[in-house]
């Protein structure tokens, strides 16, 4: 005996598959309605300069008859001078070192603030979020206070030496080292904020039964906690990456000597009014940005393999 | 078994084969506060011990003692006669499953179990050979390339099982290892431990749970712990049978305490005694058993189970109370009457009635001497010892997991879990 099951009538389909409704269509002019104008806010406020910036640096500025000093680079030029592939050189250099020493430092101190018992703990741990809200320079101003030529370590250090060694720590100003130790510090707690977060939502109950299988801290730290930490730590490298890729206040204030992209755009722009030249770094740097962040994440997906599929479900 | 008993270390002797654990007097305290006071047990090679109470009696932080991952403020832990306090959690060598399985999410099955092998450095050759043993053992070869996260519960659990089996540790410590699954997974995974156990039978198992059911089934003896101390030990039989406490009268299983005054006490042939008590003035003397001796004018408590009282006929009712019907539950195939004898409220648990009493109707609660247990009252613990626990005496309690009630029947000792609310089991 067989079953005979008689389907309802179905509704007349568009050629995608759905049915035309009346329903339909008004939530369709709904979604245009409403993402239609965060589109031309975008557009007007982001996309048109951008492309303007694009033009400009592929074109070049006309020359002005009016003004025999502007500076009419084009894109090539900019490309083909040796200064400008030593600075994006520099740029790249500063901001993977950077980041390396951000994750290196922030796991390490997440680490301890998580899961090492000791007083004052919570408290570190909101000052982390304090200390995101604090302006770049005020990091290197206060390093060049302790560290810098004329600085308290150099006073104290001349002092006791009786004037013996004028300026014996001399790192931070006109230094990449300098600059490298400020984005160090002011950028490890972008690192450590998401790794707290992770680290406060694993099962302690994983670190216990580790333990009691014979894991000793190093290994529990390696396989239990970096795999599950893995996303925090992608997520806060990313951010740092593109940070250190962009930072102008700390470069600026540490010194000419080393230049980066953004430093070097400000300079072209204002003081040599190479707009041409400064919307082709401009767009180096994007690219390099981008880039550079295509790449790592590409990087870390294969490192990780399944492992953050495996965390996030 | 007294709680003065209980607190005594047991003095067995050490296992030649170096399992077993020995808690000598641990306290346990986080800021002032006691959370294990002067806690001793044996936990014998091979044996299985549940350890039984309420939350916040202290079980867990017992086990989590034994695990290392509290130190104790006195006392000594021991596991195979070693001296254990001081060592950290990695260098004990136990097998550990807590409750929410705690799998490693981004290592597959087979990972995690060889995590433990890998971290005590087992030969390379031997790894597989174990992993496939432990995998065998809990049902769980054909998942070995899962994640975790493609496991069910239950699957989780065996594999958690199987992760502290791997390392082939001569303690098993489980923390509440089945409260995460429903109760048909619970079931069948008691019955795969009880199995487990008899496959291992020198791994010594110490089981924390605040399921009766899951203490009685699986347990050689049972610790009773409430507030922070052990309260009174035995093996489920003794437990429920004769109860030394009001607390663990009132925890393992359900009963009736009620405060009664001795009269008489004489040696039974049984090695027990036979106690005359009279639960108020003027009221019916009853004949209950009692370990120890009671002097005539004490106050006692006596403990009766809901399933072991009958409604007797009114022409048979010696050993009996009277009382007054004051409310009748059908229960499908069970009735529960609750009557009022003099002044206290007195549960009856029994087959479905073809014509149970009406509220208002005078009944007999029937009941055998052997069945009523005489123990010592709330504060008046023979021996002095009292843990400050007790049930509310002059009430019907029940326990954690309802045996005879909600959650299953005991009859004889073992344990079904197919009644909603069965009683009379062993009636």
């Amino acid at each position: 005996m067989s079953a005979v099951t008689e389907l309802p009538p179905t509704m007349p389909a568009t050629p995608g598959g759905r049915p035309a409704t009346a329903p339909n269509k008004a939530r369709f002019s709904a979604v245009w309605l409403w993402s239609t104008p965060p589109v031309l806010l975008l557009a007007a406020a982001f996309l048109y300069p951008l492309y303007l910036v694009v033009k400009q640096a592929v074109e070049g500025s006309p020359p002005d008859p009016s003004n025999p000093f502007k500076v009419t680079t084009s894109f090539s030029d900019t490309l083909k001078d040796p200064g400008t592939r030593t600075v994006v050189k520099n740029t790249i250099e500063m901001a993977v070192y950077s980041t390396a020493g951000c994750l290196v430092m922030g796991f390490l101190l997440a680490l301890i603030i998580a899961f090492v018992p000791f007083p004052g703990a919570r408290a570190v741990s909101r000052f982390v979020d304090v200390f995101l809200s604090f302006p770049s320079f005020l990091i290197t101003v206060s390093i060049m206070f302790l560290y810098g030529r004329v600085g308290m370590v150099n006073h104290i250090v001349s002092s006791l030496t009786g004037g013996a060694h004028d300026t014996p720590v001399n790192f931070i100003e006109y230094s990449p080292w300098g600059i490298w130790l400020a984005e160090l510090i002011y950028f490890t707690p972008f690192v450590m904020r998401p790794l707290l977060t992770a680290f406060s939502q694993l099962d302690s109950g994983q670190l216990e039964v580790a333990a009691s299988l014979g894991a000793r801290p190093g290994r529990v730290v390696r396989q239990v906690i970096l795999p599950e930490a893995l996303p925090a730590l992608f997520a806060g490298g990313s951010l740092v990456l593109m940070l250190t890729m962009n930072e102008y206040g700390i470069v600026s204030f540490t010194g000419a000597k080393y230049q980066t992209l953004p430093v070097l755009i400000e300079n072209f722009a204002k003081q040599q009014t190479n707009y041409a030249g400064a919307c082709a770094l401009a767009v180096i740097n994007i690219v390099l940005s981008l880039a550079l962040f295509g790449g790592y994440r590409v990087l870390l997906a294969r490192m990780s393999g399944g492992r953050r599929a495996a965390v996030h479900a | 078994m007294t709680e003065a008993e209980a607190g005594r270390p047991d003095r067995r002797p050490a296992s030649p084969r170096g399992g077993g654990i020995r808690f000598e007097d641990v306290t346990v305290a986080y800021n002032g506060t006691v959370v294990l006071d002067s806690f001793a047990l044996e936990v014998a090679p091979g044996e299985v011990v549940a350890l039984l109470g309420p939350s916040g009696s202290g079980k867990t932080t017992a086990l989590r003692a034994v695990a290392g991952f509290v130190r104790p403020a006195s006392g000594r832990v021991f596991v195979g006669g070693q001296d254990v306090t001081d060592l950290p959690p990695y260098k004990r060598g136990l097998g550990m499953v807590v409750q929410q399985y705690a799998l490693f999410p981004h290592m597959r099955v087979e990972q995690n179990v060889a995590f433990g092998l890998k971290a005590q450095k087992v030969a390379k050759a031997e790894v597989p050979g174990r992993i496939a043993e432990a995998l065998r053992m809990t049902g769980m070869s054909q998942y070995a390339k899962r994640y975790p996260r493609e496991l069910s519960g239950g699957q989780q659990q065996r594999v958690a099982i199987a992760r502290a089996l791997a390392i082939q540790p001569s303690v098993l410590l489980l923390d509440e290892p089945l409260s995460a699954l429903d109760a048909q997974l619970r079931s069948g995974m008691l019955a795969e431990l009880a199995r487990l156990h008899r496959e291992l039978p020198d791994v010594s198992i110490l089981y924390v749970t605040h399921d009766q059911i899951e203490a009685l089934t699986l347990a050689d003896r049972i610790a009773v712990m409430n507030e922070a101390r052990l309260v009174e030990v035995g093996t489920a039989r003794e437990l429920y049978k004769r109860p030394g406490t009001e607390f663990a009268a009132g925890f393992v299983g359900n009963s009736n305490l009620l405060p009664v005054t001795v009269e008489g006490c004489e040696a039974h042939a049984d090695g027990s005694f036979r106690a005359t008590v009279r639960i108020a003035e003027g009221a019916d003397p009853v004949v209950a058993s009692c370990a120890e001796p009671a002097e005539a004018g004490a106050g006692r408590t006596l403990c009766l189970r809901p399933h072991l009282l009958d409604l007797a006929a009114a022409d048979h009712h010696d050993n009996s109370f009277t009382g007054k019907v004051t409310e009748v539950q059908w229960r499908g195939s069970a009735h529960r009457v609750f009557a009022d004898v003099h002044g206290h409220e007195v549960r009856l648990d029994t087959t479905e009635l073809r014509n149970p009493p009406a509220i208002g109707d005078e009944v007999w609660l029937h009941f055998s001497a052997e069945d009523a247990v005489l123990i010592p009252a709330r504060g008046g613990a023979v021996g002095g010892a009292d843990g400050g626990v007790g049930g509310a005496v002059g009430g019907a309690t029940g326990g954690v997991g309802d045996v005879g009630g909600a959650g299953g029947d005991v009859t004889g000792g073992s344990v079904t879990d197919t009644a909603t609310d069965t009683v009379g089991g062993a009636r």
